[in-house]
């Protein structure tokens, strides 16, 4: 039985046709509306989606920073308080445990965001590799997520709050927020490539924000949107999805995630893997050239030679046309096919990302 | 007279007397989403009840269309190819071929009772 999050009442207001996604009951689309128009609407106007299945976990303590940038690939020292960090949690072979956002609350008290199927893992891995004077609690379950998403997102929020409290940086946050009174955590965050916010409160007031969020949009051409439409913005904007892009058995080298892994870091969980590893693959983009819409796990070809698998693939809707994300083997020259069931459909190797708001 | 009626894998068929038109119904067209591909068949196909012909693709994922009867494919609806959405629009409108047909298994429901088996 999946459970359901605060907001599940609110999905069936809205019409949200319901499956089970990392064990939560979650609205895939709405009726009437549904992957395209909701995906239009983020990339337009706004778009609100209930988040509420990622988790939560608070580290605090005197070595609570240490501990944490120990277990991360990126550094997290010298963040101010309110600022987020992207970071891999790496496992010991160089692969990922998950990928998590670093919220630093002040210097002792860190808040990490993480993927829903990973929040148990993470929770025991994390709190097994930290010392005793660092206190480790997963608020997964007290802790509810809204996502307002789009070019319209901070009109619609700045309706609600005092100027106080929108966050102004990307990647910052407001600690001691409030909407109507309701308290929340603000970040400049999200998953769609689109500017937006990201709104934690606790589950009680989780359906009266939704609601007074959805009502001050309204006139904006804000809508509900699902996992489906959560899925095509962040493929085309690139950002890895765990157990797709990202996982266990995937030298984090090998993703395209530089920026977010510091070599130069005196010690992490899995550098010395790293240091030992030449990366023999790479992500990248790419657009089909025949006609058809390639899929994850669909063989990469180079003549007779798999070469790699297609990691994310489906139509994008706001090129029009189908694109994929490919994990192969580095430096290859020459015409890529992907096996779609059966026929060999031609690629062309494109930039990432597909798509870069304006 | 043509005869409207249904399979269990949610096509239609209109069967006028030696001619059979395919299309997806509406309840398929709103389980699949927004259809953005279409695989067509090609005239000259054979088709073969239940088994694939076909196949359209969502946002999220792909769906063999089946066969409602054995046959000859003799015309395709080509325009499906650049609109593959009109099956969302307008299910019953939106035919996918026309095929010569050879056979017609005896288990297609006809409106009422397809009605009643999507309940």
């Amino acid at each position: 039985m999946a459970k359901r999050t605060p907001l599940y009442d609110m999905h069936v207001k809205y019409g949200g046709q319901i499956v089970d996604f990392a064990g939560y009951d979650l609205p895939v689309q709405y009726e009437g509306l549904g992957v395209l128009k909701e995906h239009t609407a983020v990339r337009t106007n706004a778009g609100l989606f209930d988040v509420s299945h990622m988790g939560e976990l608070v580290i605090s303590g005197d070595g609570a920073e240490a501990a944490l940038n120990n277990l991360l690939t990126n550094d997290i020292r010298g963040m101010y308080d309110g600022q987020v960090r992207y970071s891999v949690l790496p496992n010991e072979k160089g692969g990922a445990v998950d990928d998590v956002l670093v919220y630093r609350i002040n210097g002792n008290t860190f808040l990490l965001v993480v993927n829903a199927s990973n929040a148990e893992k993470d929770a025991r891995w994390i709190s097994g590799r930290l010392p005793s004077d660092v206190t480790f609690s997963n608020i997964s379950d007290a802790v509810s997520q809204i996502a307002l998403q789009g070019p319209k997102a901070e009109l619609i929020l700045r309706k609600l709050v005092k100027e106080e409290y929108v966050p102004k940086k990307y990647y910052s946050f407001v600690k001691n927020a409030a909407i109507n009174g309701m308290r929340c955590l603000i970040s400049r965050t999200g998953y769609t490539g689109e500017s937006g916010f990201e709104i934690y409160c606790g589950n009680m007031d989780a359906c009266a924000i939704y609601e007074t969020v959805m009502q001050a949009g309204k006139e904006d051409g804000l809508l509900p949107a699902g996992l489906g439409a959560r899925d095509t913005l962040r493929f085309e904007a690139a950002m890895p999805l765990y157990g797709h892009e990202l996982g266990e058995d995937i030298p984090i080298d090998e993703v395209g995630l530089g920026f977010a892994i510091k070599m130069g870091k005196e010690n992490f969980v899995g550098k010395d893997a790293l240091l030992r590893h030449e990366p023999q693959y790479e992500r990248v983009g790419a657009k089909l050239v025949d006609r058809g819409i390639a899929r994850e796990h669909c063989p990469v070809y180079l003549g007779d030679e798999q070469v790699g698998v297609v990691t994310s693939g489906t139509h994008s809707p706001t090129l029009g046309y189908p694109i994929a994300m490919l994990r192969i083997r580095k430096g290859l020259t020459g015409q890529l096919t992907v096996d779609v069931r059966g026929k060999r459909l031609r690629l062309e190797i494109v930039p990432l990302p597909f798509y870069k708001k304006a | 007279m043509s005869k409207l009626m249904f399979t269990r894998t949610h096509e239609w068929v209109k069967i006028d007397g030696s001619t059979a038109t395919i299309g997806l119904s509406d309840h398929a067209q709103h389980e699949l989403g927004d259809l953005v591909f279409i695989n067509l068949p090609a005239e000259g196909d054979a088709i073969t009840a239940g088994e694939s012909f076909c196949d359209v693709e969502s946002v999220k994922a792909v769906s063999d269309v089946m066969a409602p009867v054995s046959g000859k494919v003799v015309k395709v609806n080509e325009e499906l190819e650049s609109a593959p959405e009109s099956i969302n629009n307008d299910p019953m409108g939106s035919w996918i071929c026309e095929v010569e047909v050879s056979s017609v298994p005896d288990d297609l429901m006809d409106e009422a009772q397809y009605a009643e088996f999507i309940k």
